[in-house]
């Protein structure tokens, strides 16, 4: 416990002076202005891959349907702004409170079926929510939602990453949490130890889908407008790659996957159907060959240092 | 005191009676074997009174009140812990973390508690750690805290799997077919555990067991299930000297020597 | 509005929505087939028809074939893409998760779609006319030449279809193996044959499909499969995944649906109506309309 209070402590060292190198690299000009595009990007996929996580990798339960969430939360959030004239702060709590809500109205009668009809029903579900907005005249309809204020800054970004992975992290790491992988280990045995499957997993879609929301604010506020075809199926394979590519189950994963996939991203914008290609292989050749991804479901920390200079001895016990 | 007592229970699949008027009255403290040829229904038995499937007719009543109709995991945080027949661990998961699992509707503090580490997450998290050892420990499998549950040996993973009942604090604890796999030399060991837990626990049992000699060494009483109805019932000398036992059960297995 | 127009109204979508409803439904056969006999949702498939329409594109425009030439040509082409992506992305994750197979398929759906784009431009091409259209009107009802093509050649297909499962020996393997794949082992039953047989035969089904869409839409593009692809699965699931007159009715209910929708309601709704019927059914009735509902054994 006095350990957790260190590691929260350290962590939190460590993004303030992330930040510091960051912003002081900006405001000098040492990264350029069009390079902030890519880093509040990565910010804003980061918040995406780690609760899509949540709901796929910690609880198992497989939902592709991430960018309908997404997409609530931006065009609840410019509502807000724009309409309303509200600050932006209260425009990201009500994306994410909307999109919760919207995840447990769609959770508590989807979450009840498996695998594969889950992944459909998600896809459909986000589907749906995506061509809702396409009709709403209110919010721009099919020409999307204009006149969105910039309030998106990189510090804006930053934190509010931060504060999505400190609070999955210790959700993950509490009781709560660990009846949801109880959920994705077993459903059985999880509801024959006492653990509600069917609240944990709305909990956990809602919770996923309020930080979608999350992102989904963030990310109308960095583009002036929000677009009912940027929340298509095809962002919610690319979180899905993301995810993937990380290890679904792990957040340092989700993680790297959003970094090195967004990064991939800029250096392919010219050619987007080369990304996609390889983005497909990429999902290919990794369940094919390292289908736990890049880390599994193992987080990254100071043990993992120690073992990787110690040699792998502890593998074959 | 009457802990657990069933009255006609009944469950229908597709036409067929599966389990068919199941009367049991189980005081607390009794350690009650239940057995039976090979699709006799005795984890259907089971099944029915954890809750995974719900009796067409018939009531069940544990400590008093009626548990028809509870979900699983509502049974369970009535009292009523069950291992399985064919192990459900968490078998990606550390054996502490399997025991911890099961302490689970225990714990008091919220989500926004946890998120924020405030309020009765530490004190509670440390208490929930502190039990699932002291369960370990008991089990001999305390060294064993971080070894991934599939990497154990088959007797430890019985053994941790009736550890993780033990950590949902259960007043009754089903045992489906606990020594199954094991050799003669394990199953004793397993029943003297069964014997001892139940006294250091409190607690009271009832085993689903093909191995005869584990039930009949271990059991104050039992029931032998046939074609999904009681067909006797009582101490087990009784048992071993009841006709309809014999042919049932003890006949069928003597003419296939 | 008088009830005689309305009523004529509503044949006339109902005829609309037969003839997309058998294109759903021949697609959907390939899905169920291949859910029925390795559980796995092959999200690529509605690609497989797209590559249909594609080599019929090519047939008819560069190779100048008529009509029946090019349709079997898409179909051999296409049940041989559909068995190299089993043995290449399938086979070697047969006893895999569950998950880590689905994404593969995604995968798999994404690589068609955007390779497809890379390789013949994402441009949507003008499929030729390879019939004369010819419009029938019977009593205020008009069909076209087309349709009757469509409904023709589906119907043919369906027929051809059945009795192979039903009757030959090969059919009778793939209900084995899709009963039981380890007893069908174990009778002899080369399972891996039987499970690539199930491609080529789905594929070919999806690619006579691509082709019919093609002669009836006239465009065709890399990323036509898409929605296609998924309301056949819905088509799929609504008659019972795994059964195969499932397929056939899900994809006619499914066609008539959406043309209802899109004649009476609006045309924007008719993607959103697709997904509705999917999560009515999966909560409603998860076996689908003709299954029989099976639960875990504990």
């Amino acid at each position: 416990m006095r350990e957790r209070t260190k590691k929260d402590l350290i962590f939190l060292f460590i993004s303030v002076v992330l930040y510091a190198i960051f912003e002081g690299l900006m405001l000098t000009g040492f990264i350029p202005p069009y390079m902030e595009r890519s880093i509040v990007t990565i910010c804003i996929n980061i918040i995406l891959a780690a609760s899509l996580n949540l709901i796929n990798g910690i609880t198992g339960q497989f939902s592709i349907g991430h960018a309908g969430f997404m997409a609530v939360g931006a065009y609840v959030g410019a509502i807000m702004t724009v309409k309303f004239s509200l600050p932006f702060i209260v425009a990201i709590l009500a994306g994410a409170c909307a999109s919760a809500l919207l995840g447990v109205l769609i959770g508590l009668p989807t979450l009840r079926l498996s695998g594969d009809y889950l992944a459909i029903a998600t896809l459909g579900l986000g589907e749906i929510i995506r061509i809702v907005i396409l009709n709403i005249s209110y919010v721009g309809g099919a020409s999307g939602f204009m006149g969105i204020p910039k309030d998106t800054t990189f510090t804006w970004a930053f934190f509010v990453m931060i504060f999505t992975l400190l609070f999955i992290r210790n959700f993950v790491d509490s009781s709560h949490g660990r009846a949801c992988i109880a959920i994705r280990e077993n459903e059985i045995a999880a509801e024959a130890m006492g653990v509600n499957t069917t609240r944990y997993k709305v909990l956990a879609f809602a919770i996923g889908a309020a930080f979608a929301g999350v992102a989904g604010a963030l990310f109308a506020h960095y583009n002036y407008m929000a677009h009912p075809g940027s929340f298509n199926f095809l962002k919610s394979f690319d979180i899905l790659t993301m995810v993937v590519f990380g290890g679904l189950g792990s957040m340092t994963g989700a993680v790297t996957g959003a970094v090195v996939l967004t990064l991939l991203t800029f250096l392919l914008a010219d050619i987007p159907e080369l990304r996609m290609v390889i983005y497909s292989l990429l999902l290919i050749i990794l369940m094919l060959y390292r289908p736990q991804g890049l880390f599994g479901s193992r987080e990254l920390s100071l043990k993992m240092f120690t073992r990787l200079l110690g040699g792998g001895r502890r593998d074959n016990a | 005191m009457t802990m657990l007592k069933t009255s006609k229970v009944s469950i229908v699949f597709g036409g067929l009676k599966a389990v068919s008027n199941f009367e049991i009255d189980i005081e607390a403290g009794d350690l009650v074997g239940l057995i039976g040829p090979n699709g006799a229904g005795k984890t259907t038995v089971f099944n029915l009174l954890t809750g995974v499937y719900k009796p067409t007719t018939g009531q069940i009543e544990f400590d008093g009140k009626s548990i028809v109709g509870l979900k699983p995991y509502q049974i369970t945080q009535q009292g009523i812990a069950r291992t399985f027949q064919n192990i459900r661990l968490f078998a990606d998961l550390t054996v502490l973390d399997n025991v911890k699992i099961a302490y689970h509707f225990h714990v008091k503090y919220s989500v926004l508690e946890a998120v924020s580490r405030l309020g009765r997450y530490h004190s509670e998290e440390a208490e929930i750690e502190e039990k699932a050892m002291r369960l370990l420990e008991v089990f001999q499998l305390a060294d064993r805290r971080d070894e991934v549950a599939k990497n154990l040996p088959y007797g430890e993973q019985r053994r941790l799997e009736i550890a993780r009942a033990l950590a949902t604090e259960p007043k009754l604890l089903l045992l489906d077919e606990p020594a199954a796999g094991m050799n003669p030399q394990e199953t004793h060991q397993l029943m003297e555990m069964i014997r001892w837990i139940r006294s250091e626990f409190n607690l009271t049992i009832l085993l689903i067991e093909h191995d005869m000699s584990l039930v009949m060494g271990v059991c104050e009483k039992i029931l032998v299930l046939d074609y999904g109805s009681v067909i006797a019932r009582g101490t087990p000398l009784e048992i071993r000297n009841n006709p309809k036992v014999i042919e049932a059960y003890l006949g069928e297995e003597a003419a296939g020597c | 509005m008088d009830y005689s127009a309305l009523f004529l109204q509503v044949v006339q979508q109902i005829i609309n929505g037969i003839s997309v409803g058998s294109i759903y439904a021949l697609i959907a056969l390939g899905y169920t087939m291949v859910y029925g006999i390795i559980r796995l949702i092959n999200f690529a498939h509605g690609d497989i028809y797209m590559l249909g329409a594609y080599v019929g594109f090519y047939c008819t425009t560069v190779f100048q074939f008529s009509f029946l030439p090019a349709l079997l040509m898409a179909m051999i082409v296409a049940a041989i893409a559909g068995m190299i992506i089993e043995r290449v992305a399938y086979r070697p994750l047969r006893y895999a998760p569950r998950m880590a197979v689905l994404i593969t398929a995604i995968g798999v759906s994404l690589l068609l779609e955007y390779g497809g784009i890379l390789v013949v431009s994402p441009q949507t091409r003008t499929f030729p006319a390879v019939f004369p259209t010819t419009l029938y009107n019977i009593g205020g009802v008009i069909i076209s030449s087309q349709q009757v093509l469509i409904l023709a050649v589906s119907i043919i297909l369906m027929v051809i279809l059945t009795y192979t499962v039903q009757r030959t020996k090969i059919g009778k393997a793939m209900r084995a193996v899709s009963f039981d794949t380890d007893a069908a082992r174990l009778m002899g039953i080369n399972v891996d044959m039987v499970i690539s047989i199930t491609f080529a035969i789905g594929s070919g089904l999806a690619a006579a499909a691509g082709v019919l869409v093609g002669v009836y839409y006239n465009s065709i593009d890399p990323l036509m499969g898409i929605m296609p692809g998924l309301k056949a699965f819905i088509a799929a699931v609504l008659g019972g995944i795994g059964i195969i007159p499932g397929a056939m009715l899900g994809g006619i209910i499914m066609g008539v649906v959406e043309a209802l929708v899109s004649g009476f309601i609006s045309s924007t709704y008719r993607d959103a109506a697709a997904f509705a019927i999917l999560i009515i059914i999966l909560l409603l009735k998860p076996a689908g309309l003709l299954g029989k509902n099976v639960r875990e054994k504990v």
